[in-house]
């Protein structure tokens, strides 16, 4: 890293110390602002009253137990194997995860390119496979291009599951919620590359909370904070977009012109939430025969894990080591929920980072 | 159409043999020829001893393939001990369908990597399994060598203000491979570090008398390897970020997969405990041989504790723990 951007963190972090007077409580609504939060050692560079806390910005983490049952039970219907992506196959439904389905000898593929599904698919046409589209806006473009790909090739043996999710009705419900009292937010910067400052107009005008949309580089990260502590301070509210070489106020418009022409928005259940209204993307009529949930429309009722804390931790309530299991049963080597499975979740970033 | 090797190939009759003769007609010598039971060596000094198995996909990629990686992983663990690498041992797991044209290429590669790393194959053994049973290809070799007494580094005592090394960028070859099982592609620069390191450290051995410990970061990464000399030995490391080296196209490839270049494989890097005032001078060693070029002092030994800091480019620490882990890249 260049000097000048050395120097000018440290003076940020200074000016940061000095203005801060009031105690305050700032949610990181992005998963991978906790993580690279923590990877450059910012907590280290703020001054003590302020608190910053993980909010449920991974889409591992808020993909609920009910979900991954669902997937489970589809993998046995006959010839059915699961196309998904990163750290899901590692998250508990009822009774197993994915990656266990995997051990048992049903095929279970772990992709990082959504594109790959059709490869797999088209290469075997007697197999039927269900793709898992996870993620935020940032993700369910590229999956959504793959749907209208797969629907040109007339591919008849790929069913597509969508957990994509929308994360201003998220953030919206915990203002709502008012479980935590929030001072200020850091807005996820890869979400709103897509959805633009604009996504967040809405939310913002009902809450008017001071909202700083990010990059994830340490300047990005503290130049963001110290905006925050500034308008905490002022008693002031604006809606600022800090990572404008991302960021376009109206957002990516290729993207969301994919996003309209696939999927439409209804409600979704999240995990720690329960349903939130408009929160999730789910395919268009035109693209419905790809709809898994037309040919199999299950009653799921999941099995409650006892004591994990999950849910609360995606609101912000509690703090991963308020967990009674952290790290004494649920550590990523054995993870109990989800916000430990996930490499961006806060139980696996308060674990890895020995913050506790 | 391609000839496959097949259940025939394992039987232990003809087919294995069509096997066996396109290993002796690569990797013959006076030992392995006589296919005895066990092969007969004769060795004085004080010897070491280490058994790997490889299995890895895809087995070809950029940089290597299996058959070199079995044999450098071998002549490395020997070598980081002080042992001069001699004899090896050579056992396939071949799954049925295997192409033979590639099991060929595998025994050539065998041969050429046998070559530079100065080791003999004296013995081994084919095994085929059904399909389905096995990832294509399995190897495992073991191997000896000999620890001269000047190399012999086992009783040296890590003390406070000793020096980390590494001799080369971090990294790459755990994150070139996941590049390549993704599929996505990727540049010329892009490929594994796979090396054979006695040429490197036996010279080096002789000429310093202030290495204290040596270890190939395999599996796990260096963040793993200095967790385990860190609870080993009881001292608190630090690690300085700013003096990692690690190349940009990893840099790149670990920010678009959210996987940490510390927690990735290597397979031609070690890293060194040296004493403090004779870092320098075994830095410019390293740099010195063609295994070293991008070596650096990465960290210090500091006072006692069981934990790994890393001091960031900003300057703030953190904690640098054992990997807890699958890799997997993020969604996002
Ligand atoms: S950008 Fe990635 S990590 Fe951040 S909220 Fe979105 S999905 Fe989570
Ligand atoms: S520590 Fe484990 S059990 Fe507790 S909330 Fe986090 S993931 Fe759930």
């Amino acid at each position: 890293m260049e000097t000048k951007q050395k120097e000018a963190i440290l003076k940020i972090s200074e000016l940061i110390k000095k203005i801060s007077k009031k105690e305050k409580t700032i949610m990181e609504f992005c998963g991978t602002h906790t993580h690279e939060i923590f990877r450059f050692g910012i907590r280290e560079l703020l001054p003590k009253n302020i608190n910053l806390l993980s909010g449920p910005g991974c889409p591992v983490c808020v993909t609920s137990q009910e979900d991954i049952d669902y997937i489970i039970k589809v993998s046995y219907e006959e010839n059915f194997g699961v196309i998904t992506f990163g750290d899901l196959v590692n998250v508990k439904g009822s009774e197993m995860s994915l990656n266990d389905l995997r051990i048992l000898g049903r095929e279970v593929h772990i992709v990082y390119n959504p594109f790959d599904a059709i490869n797999i698919a088209s290469k075997n046409r007697n197999k039927n496979y269900i793709l898992i589209g996870i993620g935020f806006e940032t993700t369910a473009p590229n999956l959504g291009y793959t749907l209208i790909k797969a629907k040109e090739m007339n591919l008849k043996n790929l069913f597509y599951y969508s957990l994509n999710k929308l994360t201003p009705p998220a953030m919206e419900a915990i203002l709502k919620m008012g479980e935590v009292k929030l001072n200020g937010i850091i807005g996820p910067g890869h979400v709103s590359t897509i959805i633009g400052k604009e996504g967040w107009m809405n939310v913002f005008n009902e809450y008017k909370i001071p909202f700083v949309i990010m990059g994830f580089e340490p300047l990005d990260l503290i130049y963001g904070i110290y905006l925050l502590v500034k308008m905490i301070e002022n008693d002031e509210a604006k809606l600022i977009n800090a990572y404008k070489r991302s960021v376009k106020d109206e957002g990516n418009k290729k993207a969301k012109e994919i996003l309209n022409k696939v999927f439409k928005v209804s409600d979704a259940n999240w995990r720690g939430f329960g349903t939130l209204k408009n929160s999730g993307l789910f395919l268009k009529d035109e693209f419905e025969i790809f709809e898994i949930r037309n040919y199999f429309k299950y009653e799921i009722k999941s099995k409650k894990f006892l004591s994990c804390r999950c849910d609360e931790v995606i609101r912000g309530v509690i703090k991963p080591f308020e967990c009674p299991l952290f790290k004494k049963v649920c550590t990523p080597h054995n993870p109990v929920g989800p916000c430990m499975v996930s490499s961006e979740g806060a139980c696996s970033a308060y674990y890895l980072y020995g913050e506790n | 159409m391609n000839e496959k090797i097949t259940l025939f190939h394992g039987s232990g009759g003809e087919g294995t043999k069509i096997l066996i003769d396109k290993i002796l007609k690569e990797l013959n010598n006076e030992v392995l020829t006589e296919l005895l039971d066990s092969a007969i060596l004769n060795l004085k000094e004080t010897i070491a001893f280490t058994t790997d198995s490889y299995v890895i996909s895809p087995p070809f990629f950029k940089g290597g393939d299996i058959g070199k990686l079995s044999i450098f992983g071998t002549v490395n663990d020997l070598s980081v001990v002080g042992a001069e690498p001699l004899f090896l041992s050579l056992s396939l797991i071949i799954e049925e369908g295997f192409e033979l044209s590639e099991f060929e290429r595998i025994i050539a590669s065998i041969k050429e990597a046998s070559e530079i790393a100065k080791v003999k194959i004296v013995t081994g053994d084919t095994k085929v399994v059904e399909k389905g049973k096995g990832d294509k290809i399995f190897i495992n070799t073991s191997g000896i060598g000999v620890i001269k007494e000047n190399r012999n580094i086992r009783n040296r005592k890590i003390e406070c203000g000793d020096l980390i090394l590494i001799n080369g960028g971090i990294g790459e070859h755990g994150l070139s491979i996941m590049l390549e099982r993704l599929e996505v592609k990727i540049g010329d620069e892009v490929k594994s570090d796979l090396a054979p390191l006695n040429s490197l450290i036996l010279p080096l051995l002789d000429n310093f008398k202030g290495i204290k410990f040596l270890r190939d970061p395999t599996r796990g990464g260096v963040a793993t390897v200095l967790n385990e000399i860190s609870k080993k030995f009881n001292f608190e490391i630090e690690i300085w970020e700013e003096n990692l080296p690690i190349k940009n196209w990893v840099k790149e490839a670990s920010n678009i997969l959210g996987i940490d270049p510390l927690y990735t494989a290597n397979e031609g890097k070690v890293i060194l405990v040296v004493q403090r005032d004779e870092a320098k001078k075994v830095l410019e060693f390293l740099r010195n041989h063609p295994l070293g070029k991008d070596a650096n002092i990465i960290g210090e030994v500091k006072g006692s504790g069981d934990k790994v800091y890393l001091k960031t480019e900003i300057g703030t620490r953190r904690i640098l723990d054992t990997l807890k882990r699958d890799l997997l890249p993020r969604i996002c």
